[in-house]
């Protein structure tokens, strides 16, 4: 089994209540870090254990606190992104639902080392049953001392609130989130300047998500030493995948950073592999947006390497061969799947999500949709394939925000990887794999 | 306006709610309180937001009418034509697809008789197609009110369906309780 | 305020910190100006949406000479000292403007011989400078039916390329703002939700800040291609603005006023609706001589400049 951080007590009946969770040695990280630690020392300490954000970027969560702007008299806000909306990616509502006060934990947390007094979780509203969890155990916080007026005799003081989505997956996108709070549109802003500076209601704030707020207290607790000791490379602790599609056991794994791939894929503890013994086909490894892989090179680099779970060796040979971690939503294809047409959801999906501010991906997230939608009914023509991929690189880099890249990768990877597939379907006027 | 005014307004409970939900915010930031207090006038009328409750919810957080409109147009959990008592959410992104969600769907029609976007003759069920809500490990996944209904089947959705119509389920509940 | 050089397309200038590359490249003028469909000096926040004035920046700054990994919007990114910026210098630039104009036509009408926005409609020249000869699409384009917004405006949505100006002229020129962007992604629409009118003292300089031929003078409406019309700057004592005006004439005629546009098309300065729609007796004005077309516009192609204008309009009295 490997090393447990955020899943350790995830199947003890009742976790999501306080009783349970203070049992188990919850709130110890709270208590220990008001007493010890100051707000920098905390920040220095998340640093050193090197934890990268969880939401997909794996920008490192440390040096992002560090941005923010303590030179104004401004409040300052600590906001955790539980818009999990990436198709393929839900370990947060896990998390969210089956113990929420890790998250509460991590939020007083991080909260403190930034100086926020009154922070906030986005919860995508979709998930408004999780957000009656989570709220029902703020009150239990509140309640105990751990959130309000003077925690824990410190002095210091917090406000915590959940604040429900209502259906954009722009909203994971922290400027669209920071918007979306304060009651706009989820338009993303235009960066500079970044929300350490100029952020929720124009103060510095951080926006971090669900999984990496989660881990706070297991770093306060064992040290940035311990937590760096797990993992590989620059790819430190453990990380959830939730993993799905054609294997035999879908579900939310956490993992050393380091596994290998075909562990992952094949072996009893983890996806136990592929359905009805098919073939591997493809794998989306870190969530819809992310390269897809042919089975190939999911397993192996370029290079004849094993592939493992970690930032560095999925994205080995970049974008030509490899892919990322992202959200470590690990979507699974057998030999049944139609790559075009899984591709057509995707991108519908983009269209779909796109908030139309500017041209690139406003525009060519439709056009897209509408070319995959001709090529899969078998009305293609075999110079849509060129015009998708003219598209999908011109929507690339050019947009506000990194949905734009987000919409384009797909479609760039499928027909890098899986040409033919989509000439099958142009020259048949039907899907290939259809009987 | 003034005639239906009753039909509009919250009732003492909820503008408490609405209160509570309102001084989360600092000081002259209530407008942060739009999309929650949309979600709770939406369950309130019936599962859509007409344009006289949205103005009454402009009002609540003393903002301009279209700045309400802007909101609720943008966001896709917000409905802003009539729809059925039971609305039934049918998630159609890939991994989803690749679990037969296809198939969930069509069923869905062939036994309501109608399509994504349209509402039964009676009035009781809506079907809608939405994109990942977030639960793929355990495709194909619906949505009825907040409730999430996971690895379903041909048989669970007939299942369900039989329990809604029994129960004459209606899916627009306050989603705060 | 400090100054800092730039370098844009080869050129120096010398700017004031903060200023915008767009802004530098106005100031050196000419064909290093990027395009601007969105951007709009008088309007705070404006730009950034339309992508259509992307530059590379091959060095960030003299201190910092790495460059910039993606292209970078000019209207909305400020010059540093040193800076080495790339317009119609760079291939991949134009490649891009080439792109960003085709994504602003895929859902457009190209409705241009009935739209009275044609010689005067920002995205006619984009596509006259960077589009493709053909268009590659072949999908159904997404429609609206245009409605009247008000007694004195009509919206045509389906020319709308969502530069967000009009709304910004509603924020920050009225008291009340009554329509807005509503809808998500390509079904984003300028609207009032329901039909309300815009109705306020100066609603009508939407229709000046509108690249477009989104939002258009209801009561100029097919009476004349803009091209056989004579521009005249004039002005009149007004309470409610400034009262400098263009009037937009066809013999002793006023077809329309506007605002008076510089040679990027932005406004001098707002004008009120008084000014705009109820004033279009010539001798209600002061003429003070032709408007002079800067741009390489259709209307100055109608050298109407040398017309001898008392001479043809003796009822036409210009100040000397």
């Amino acid at each position: 089994m490997a090393k447990q951080i955020l899943l350790n007590n995830i199947n003890v009946p009742g976790l999501a209540s306080y009783e349970v969770y203070r049992k188990l040695g919850g709130y110890s990280a709270v208590e220990k870090t008001l007493k010890n630690y100051t707000p920098d020392e905390v920040t220095a300490e998340v640093k050193k254990s090197g934890l990268r954000g969880r939401g997909g970027a794996g920008f490192p969560a440390g040096m992002k606190w560090g941005f923010i702007d303590k030179s104004t008299d401004n409040p300052r806000y600590f906001v955790c992104n539980f818009d999990e909306s990436e198709p393929g990616t839900f370990k947060d509502r896990h998390i969210g639902q089956l113990n929420p006060h890790q998250l509460i934990e991590g939020m007083i947390l991080g909260s403190y080392a930034l100086g926020a007094r009154s922070s906030y979780i986005y919860i995508r509203g979709e998930l408004f049953y999780v957000l009656r969890i989570i709220e029902k155990a703020i009150d239990e916080a509140y309640r105990n001392g751990f959130l309000g007026e003077n925690i824990l005799g410190s002095g210091y003081s917090l406000d915590l609130h959940c604040h429900p989505g209502a259906g954009a997956y722009i909203c994971g996108e922290e400027t669209a989130l920071i918007e979306s709070l304060e009651g706009k549109r989820g338009n993303p802003r235009i960066k500079p300047p970044f929300p350490a500076i100029v952020g929720l209601y124009n103060c510095p704030t951080v926006v971090n998500n669900v999984e990496t707020i989660a881990n706070l207290p297991w770093i306060m607790n064992n040290g940035a030493d311990a937590y760096a000791a797990i993992g590989i490379g620059n790819s430190n602790g453990t990380k959830l995948i939730s993993a799905c599609g054609h294997i035999n056991k879908p579900g939310i794994y956490e993992i050393e950073l380091g596994l290998p791939v075909k562990e992952f894929i094949y072996s009893d503890e983890y996806c136990g592999g592929i359905l009805n013994g098919k073939k591997l086909k493809a794998v989306v490894a870190g969530g819809s947006s992310v390269p897809v892989l042919p089975a190939e090179l999911i397993l192996r680099t370029a290079n004849g390497e094993p592939r493992l779970m970690s930032y560095e060796s999925l994205s080995d040979g970049g974008f030509q061969s490899g892919t990322m971690l992202g959200s470590g939503g690990f979507i699974v294809m057998d030999e049944t799947a139609c790559i075009v047409k899984n591709l057509l959801t995707f991108s519908r999906f983009y269209h779909h999500e796109s908030c139309g501010q500017c041209s690139p991906c406003r525009e060519g997230t439709g056009w897209i949709e509408k070319i995959l939608y001709r090529i899969e009914s078998g009305k293609g023509s075999m110079k849509d394939i060129d015009l998708l991929t003219d598209i999908a690189k011109h929507i690339e880099g050019n947009t506000i925000c990194p949905l734009g890249d987000a919409a384009a990768w797909p479609v760039a990877s499928a027909i890098r990887h899986f040409r033919e597939e989509f000439e099958d379907h142009i020259k048949l006027q039907r899907c290939p794999l259809s009987k | 306006m003034q005639n239906n005014k009753n039909n509009t307004e919250f009732n003492s409970e909820t503008l408490s709610l609405v209160n509570r939900i309102i001084n989360r915010y600092p000081q002259g930031k209530q407008k942060s309180a739009i999309l929650p207090v949309l979600h709770i006038a939406q369950a309130e009328n019936k599962g859509w937001l007409s344009a006289e409750i949205m103005d009454y919810v402009a009002s609540l957080l003393d903002i301009q009418p279209i700045e309400v409109y802007e909101v609720a147009s943008f966001y896709s959990m917000f409905n802003l034509q009539p729809v059925g008592n039971c609305m039934i959410e049918v998630c159609q992104t890939g991994p989803c697809w690749l679990k037969g969600s296809e198939e969930i769907l069509a069923h869905f029609e062939k036994r309501l008789g109608i399509k994504p976007g349209e509402t039964t003759a009676d009035g009781k069920f809506s079907l809608k197609t939405v994109e990942c809500l977030a639960a793929c490990g355990n495709a194909p996944v619906i949505q009825v009110g907040t409730e999430y209904h996971e690895k379903i089947t041909i048989e669970k959705a007939d299942e369900l369906l039989e329990k809604w119509q029994a129960e004459n389920k209606c899916s627009h509940t306050n989603p705060y309780f | 305020m400090s100054l800092v050089k730039v370098i844009i397309d080869n050129i120096e200038v010398e700017v004031e910190s903060g200023t915008t590359i767009l802004n530098a490249a106005r100031k050196i003028g000419g064909s290093v100006v990027p395009p601007a469909m969105c951007y709009y000096t008088k309007l705070e926040g404006s730009g950034g949406y339309c992508r259509s004035c992307l530059v590379k920046v091959a060095q960030g700054s003299a201190k910092d000479p790495r460059p910039m990994p993606k292209l970078v919007p000019s209207c909305r990114t400020t010059v540093q000292d040193g800076m080495v910026v790339q317009n119609i210098t760079s291939p991949e630039v134009m490649d891009n403007r080439r792109a960003i104009t085709e994504f602003l036509l895929l859902n457009h009408p190209l409705d241009c011989p009935v739209c009275d926005q044609a010689g005067e409609c920002h995205l006619q020249d984009l596509s006259y400078v960077h589009g493709l000869e053909e268009t590659r699409t072949t999908e159904e384009r997404r429609t609206f039916e245009p409605i009247d917004i008000g007694d004195k405006i009509k919206l045509n949505m389906n020319r709308c390329i969502l530069c967000y100006r009009c709304v910004k002229v509603a924020d920050q020129l009225t008291d009340q703002r009554v329509h807005g962007v509503l809808g998500r992604g390509d079904h984003s629409e300028i609207s009032t939700y329901i039909l309300k009118a815009i109705d306020n003292d100066f609603s009508g300089n939407m229709i000046d800040v509108c690249p477009v031929g989104a939002l258009t003078d209801k009561t100029f409406r097919f009476k004349s291609r803009v091209w056989y019309t004579n521009p005249m700057d004039a002005h009149r004592e007004c309470s409610k603005c400034g009262g400098k005006t263009v009037l937009w004439m066809k013999g002793d005629e006023v077809l329309r006023v506007t605002g008076r546009k510089d040679k990027y098309g932005e406004l001098e300065e707002f004008i009120c609706n008084d000014c705009r729609f109820e004033k279009k007796n010539p001798n209600e004005w002061i003429i003070e001589g032709p408007r002079k077309i800067e741009r390489h516009s259709v209307i100055s192609q109608n050298h109407y400049e040398k017309l001898l204008i008392e001479e043809n309009n003796p009822k036409i009295k210009i100040e000397k």
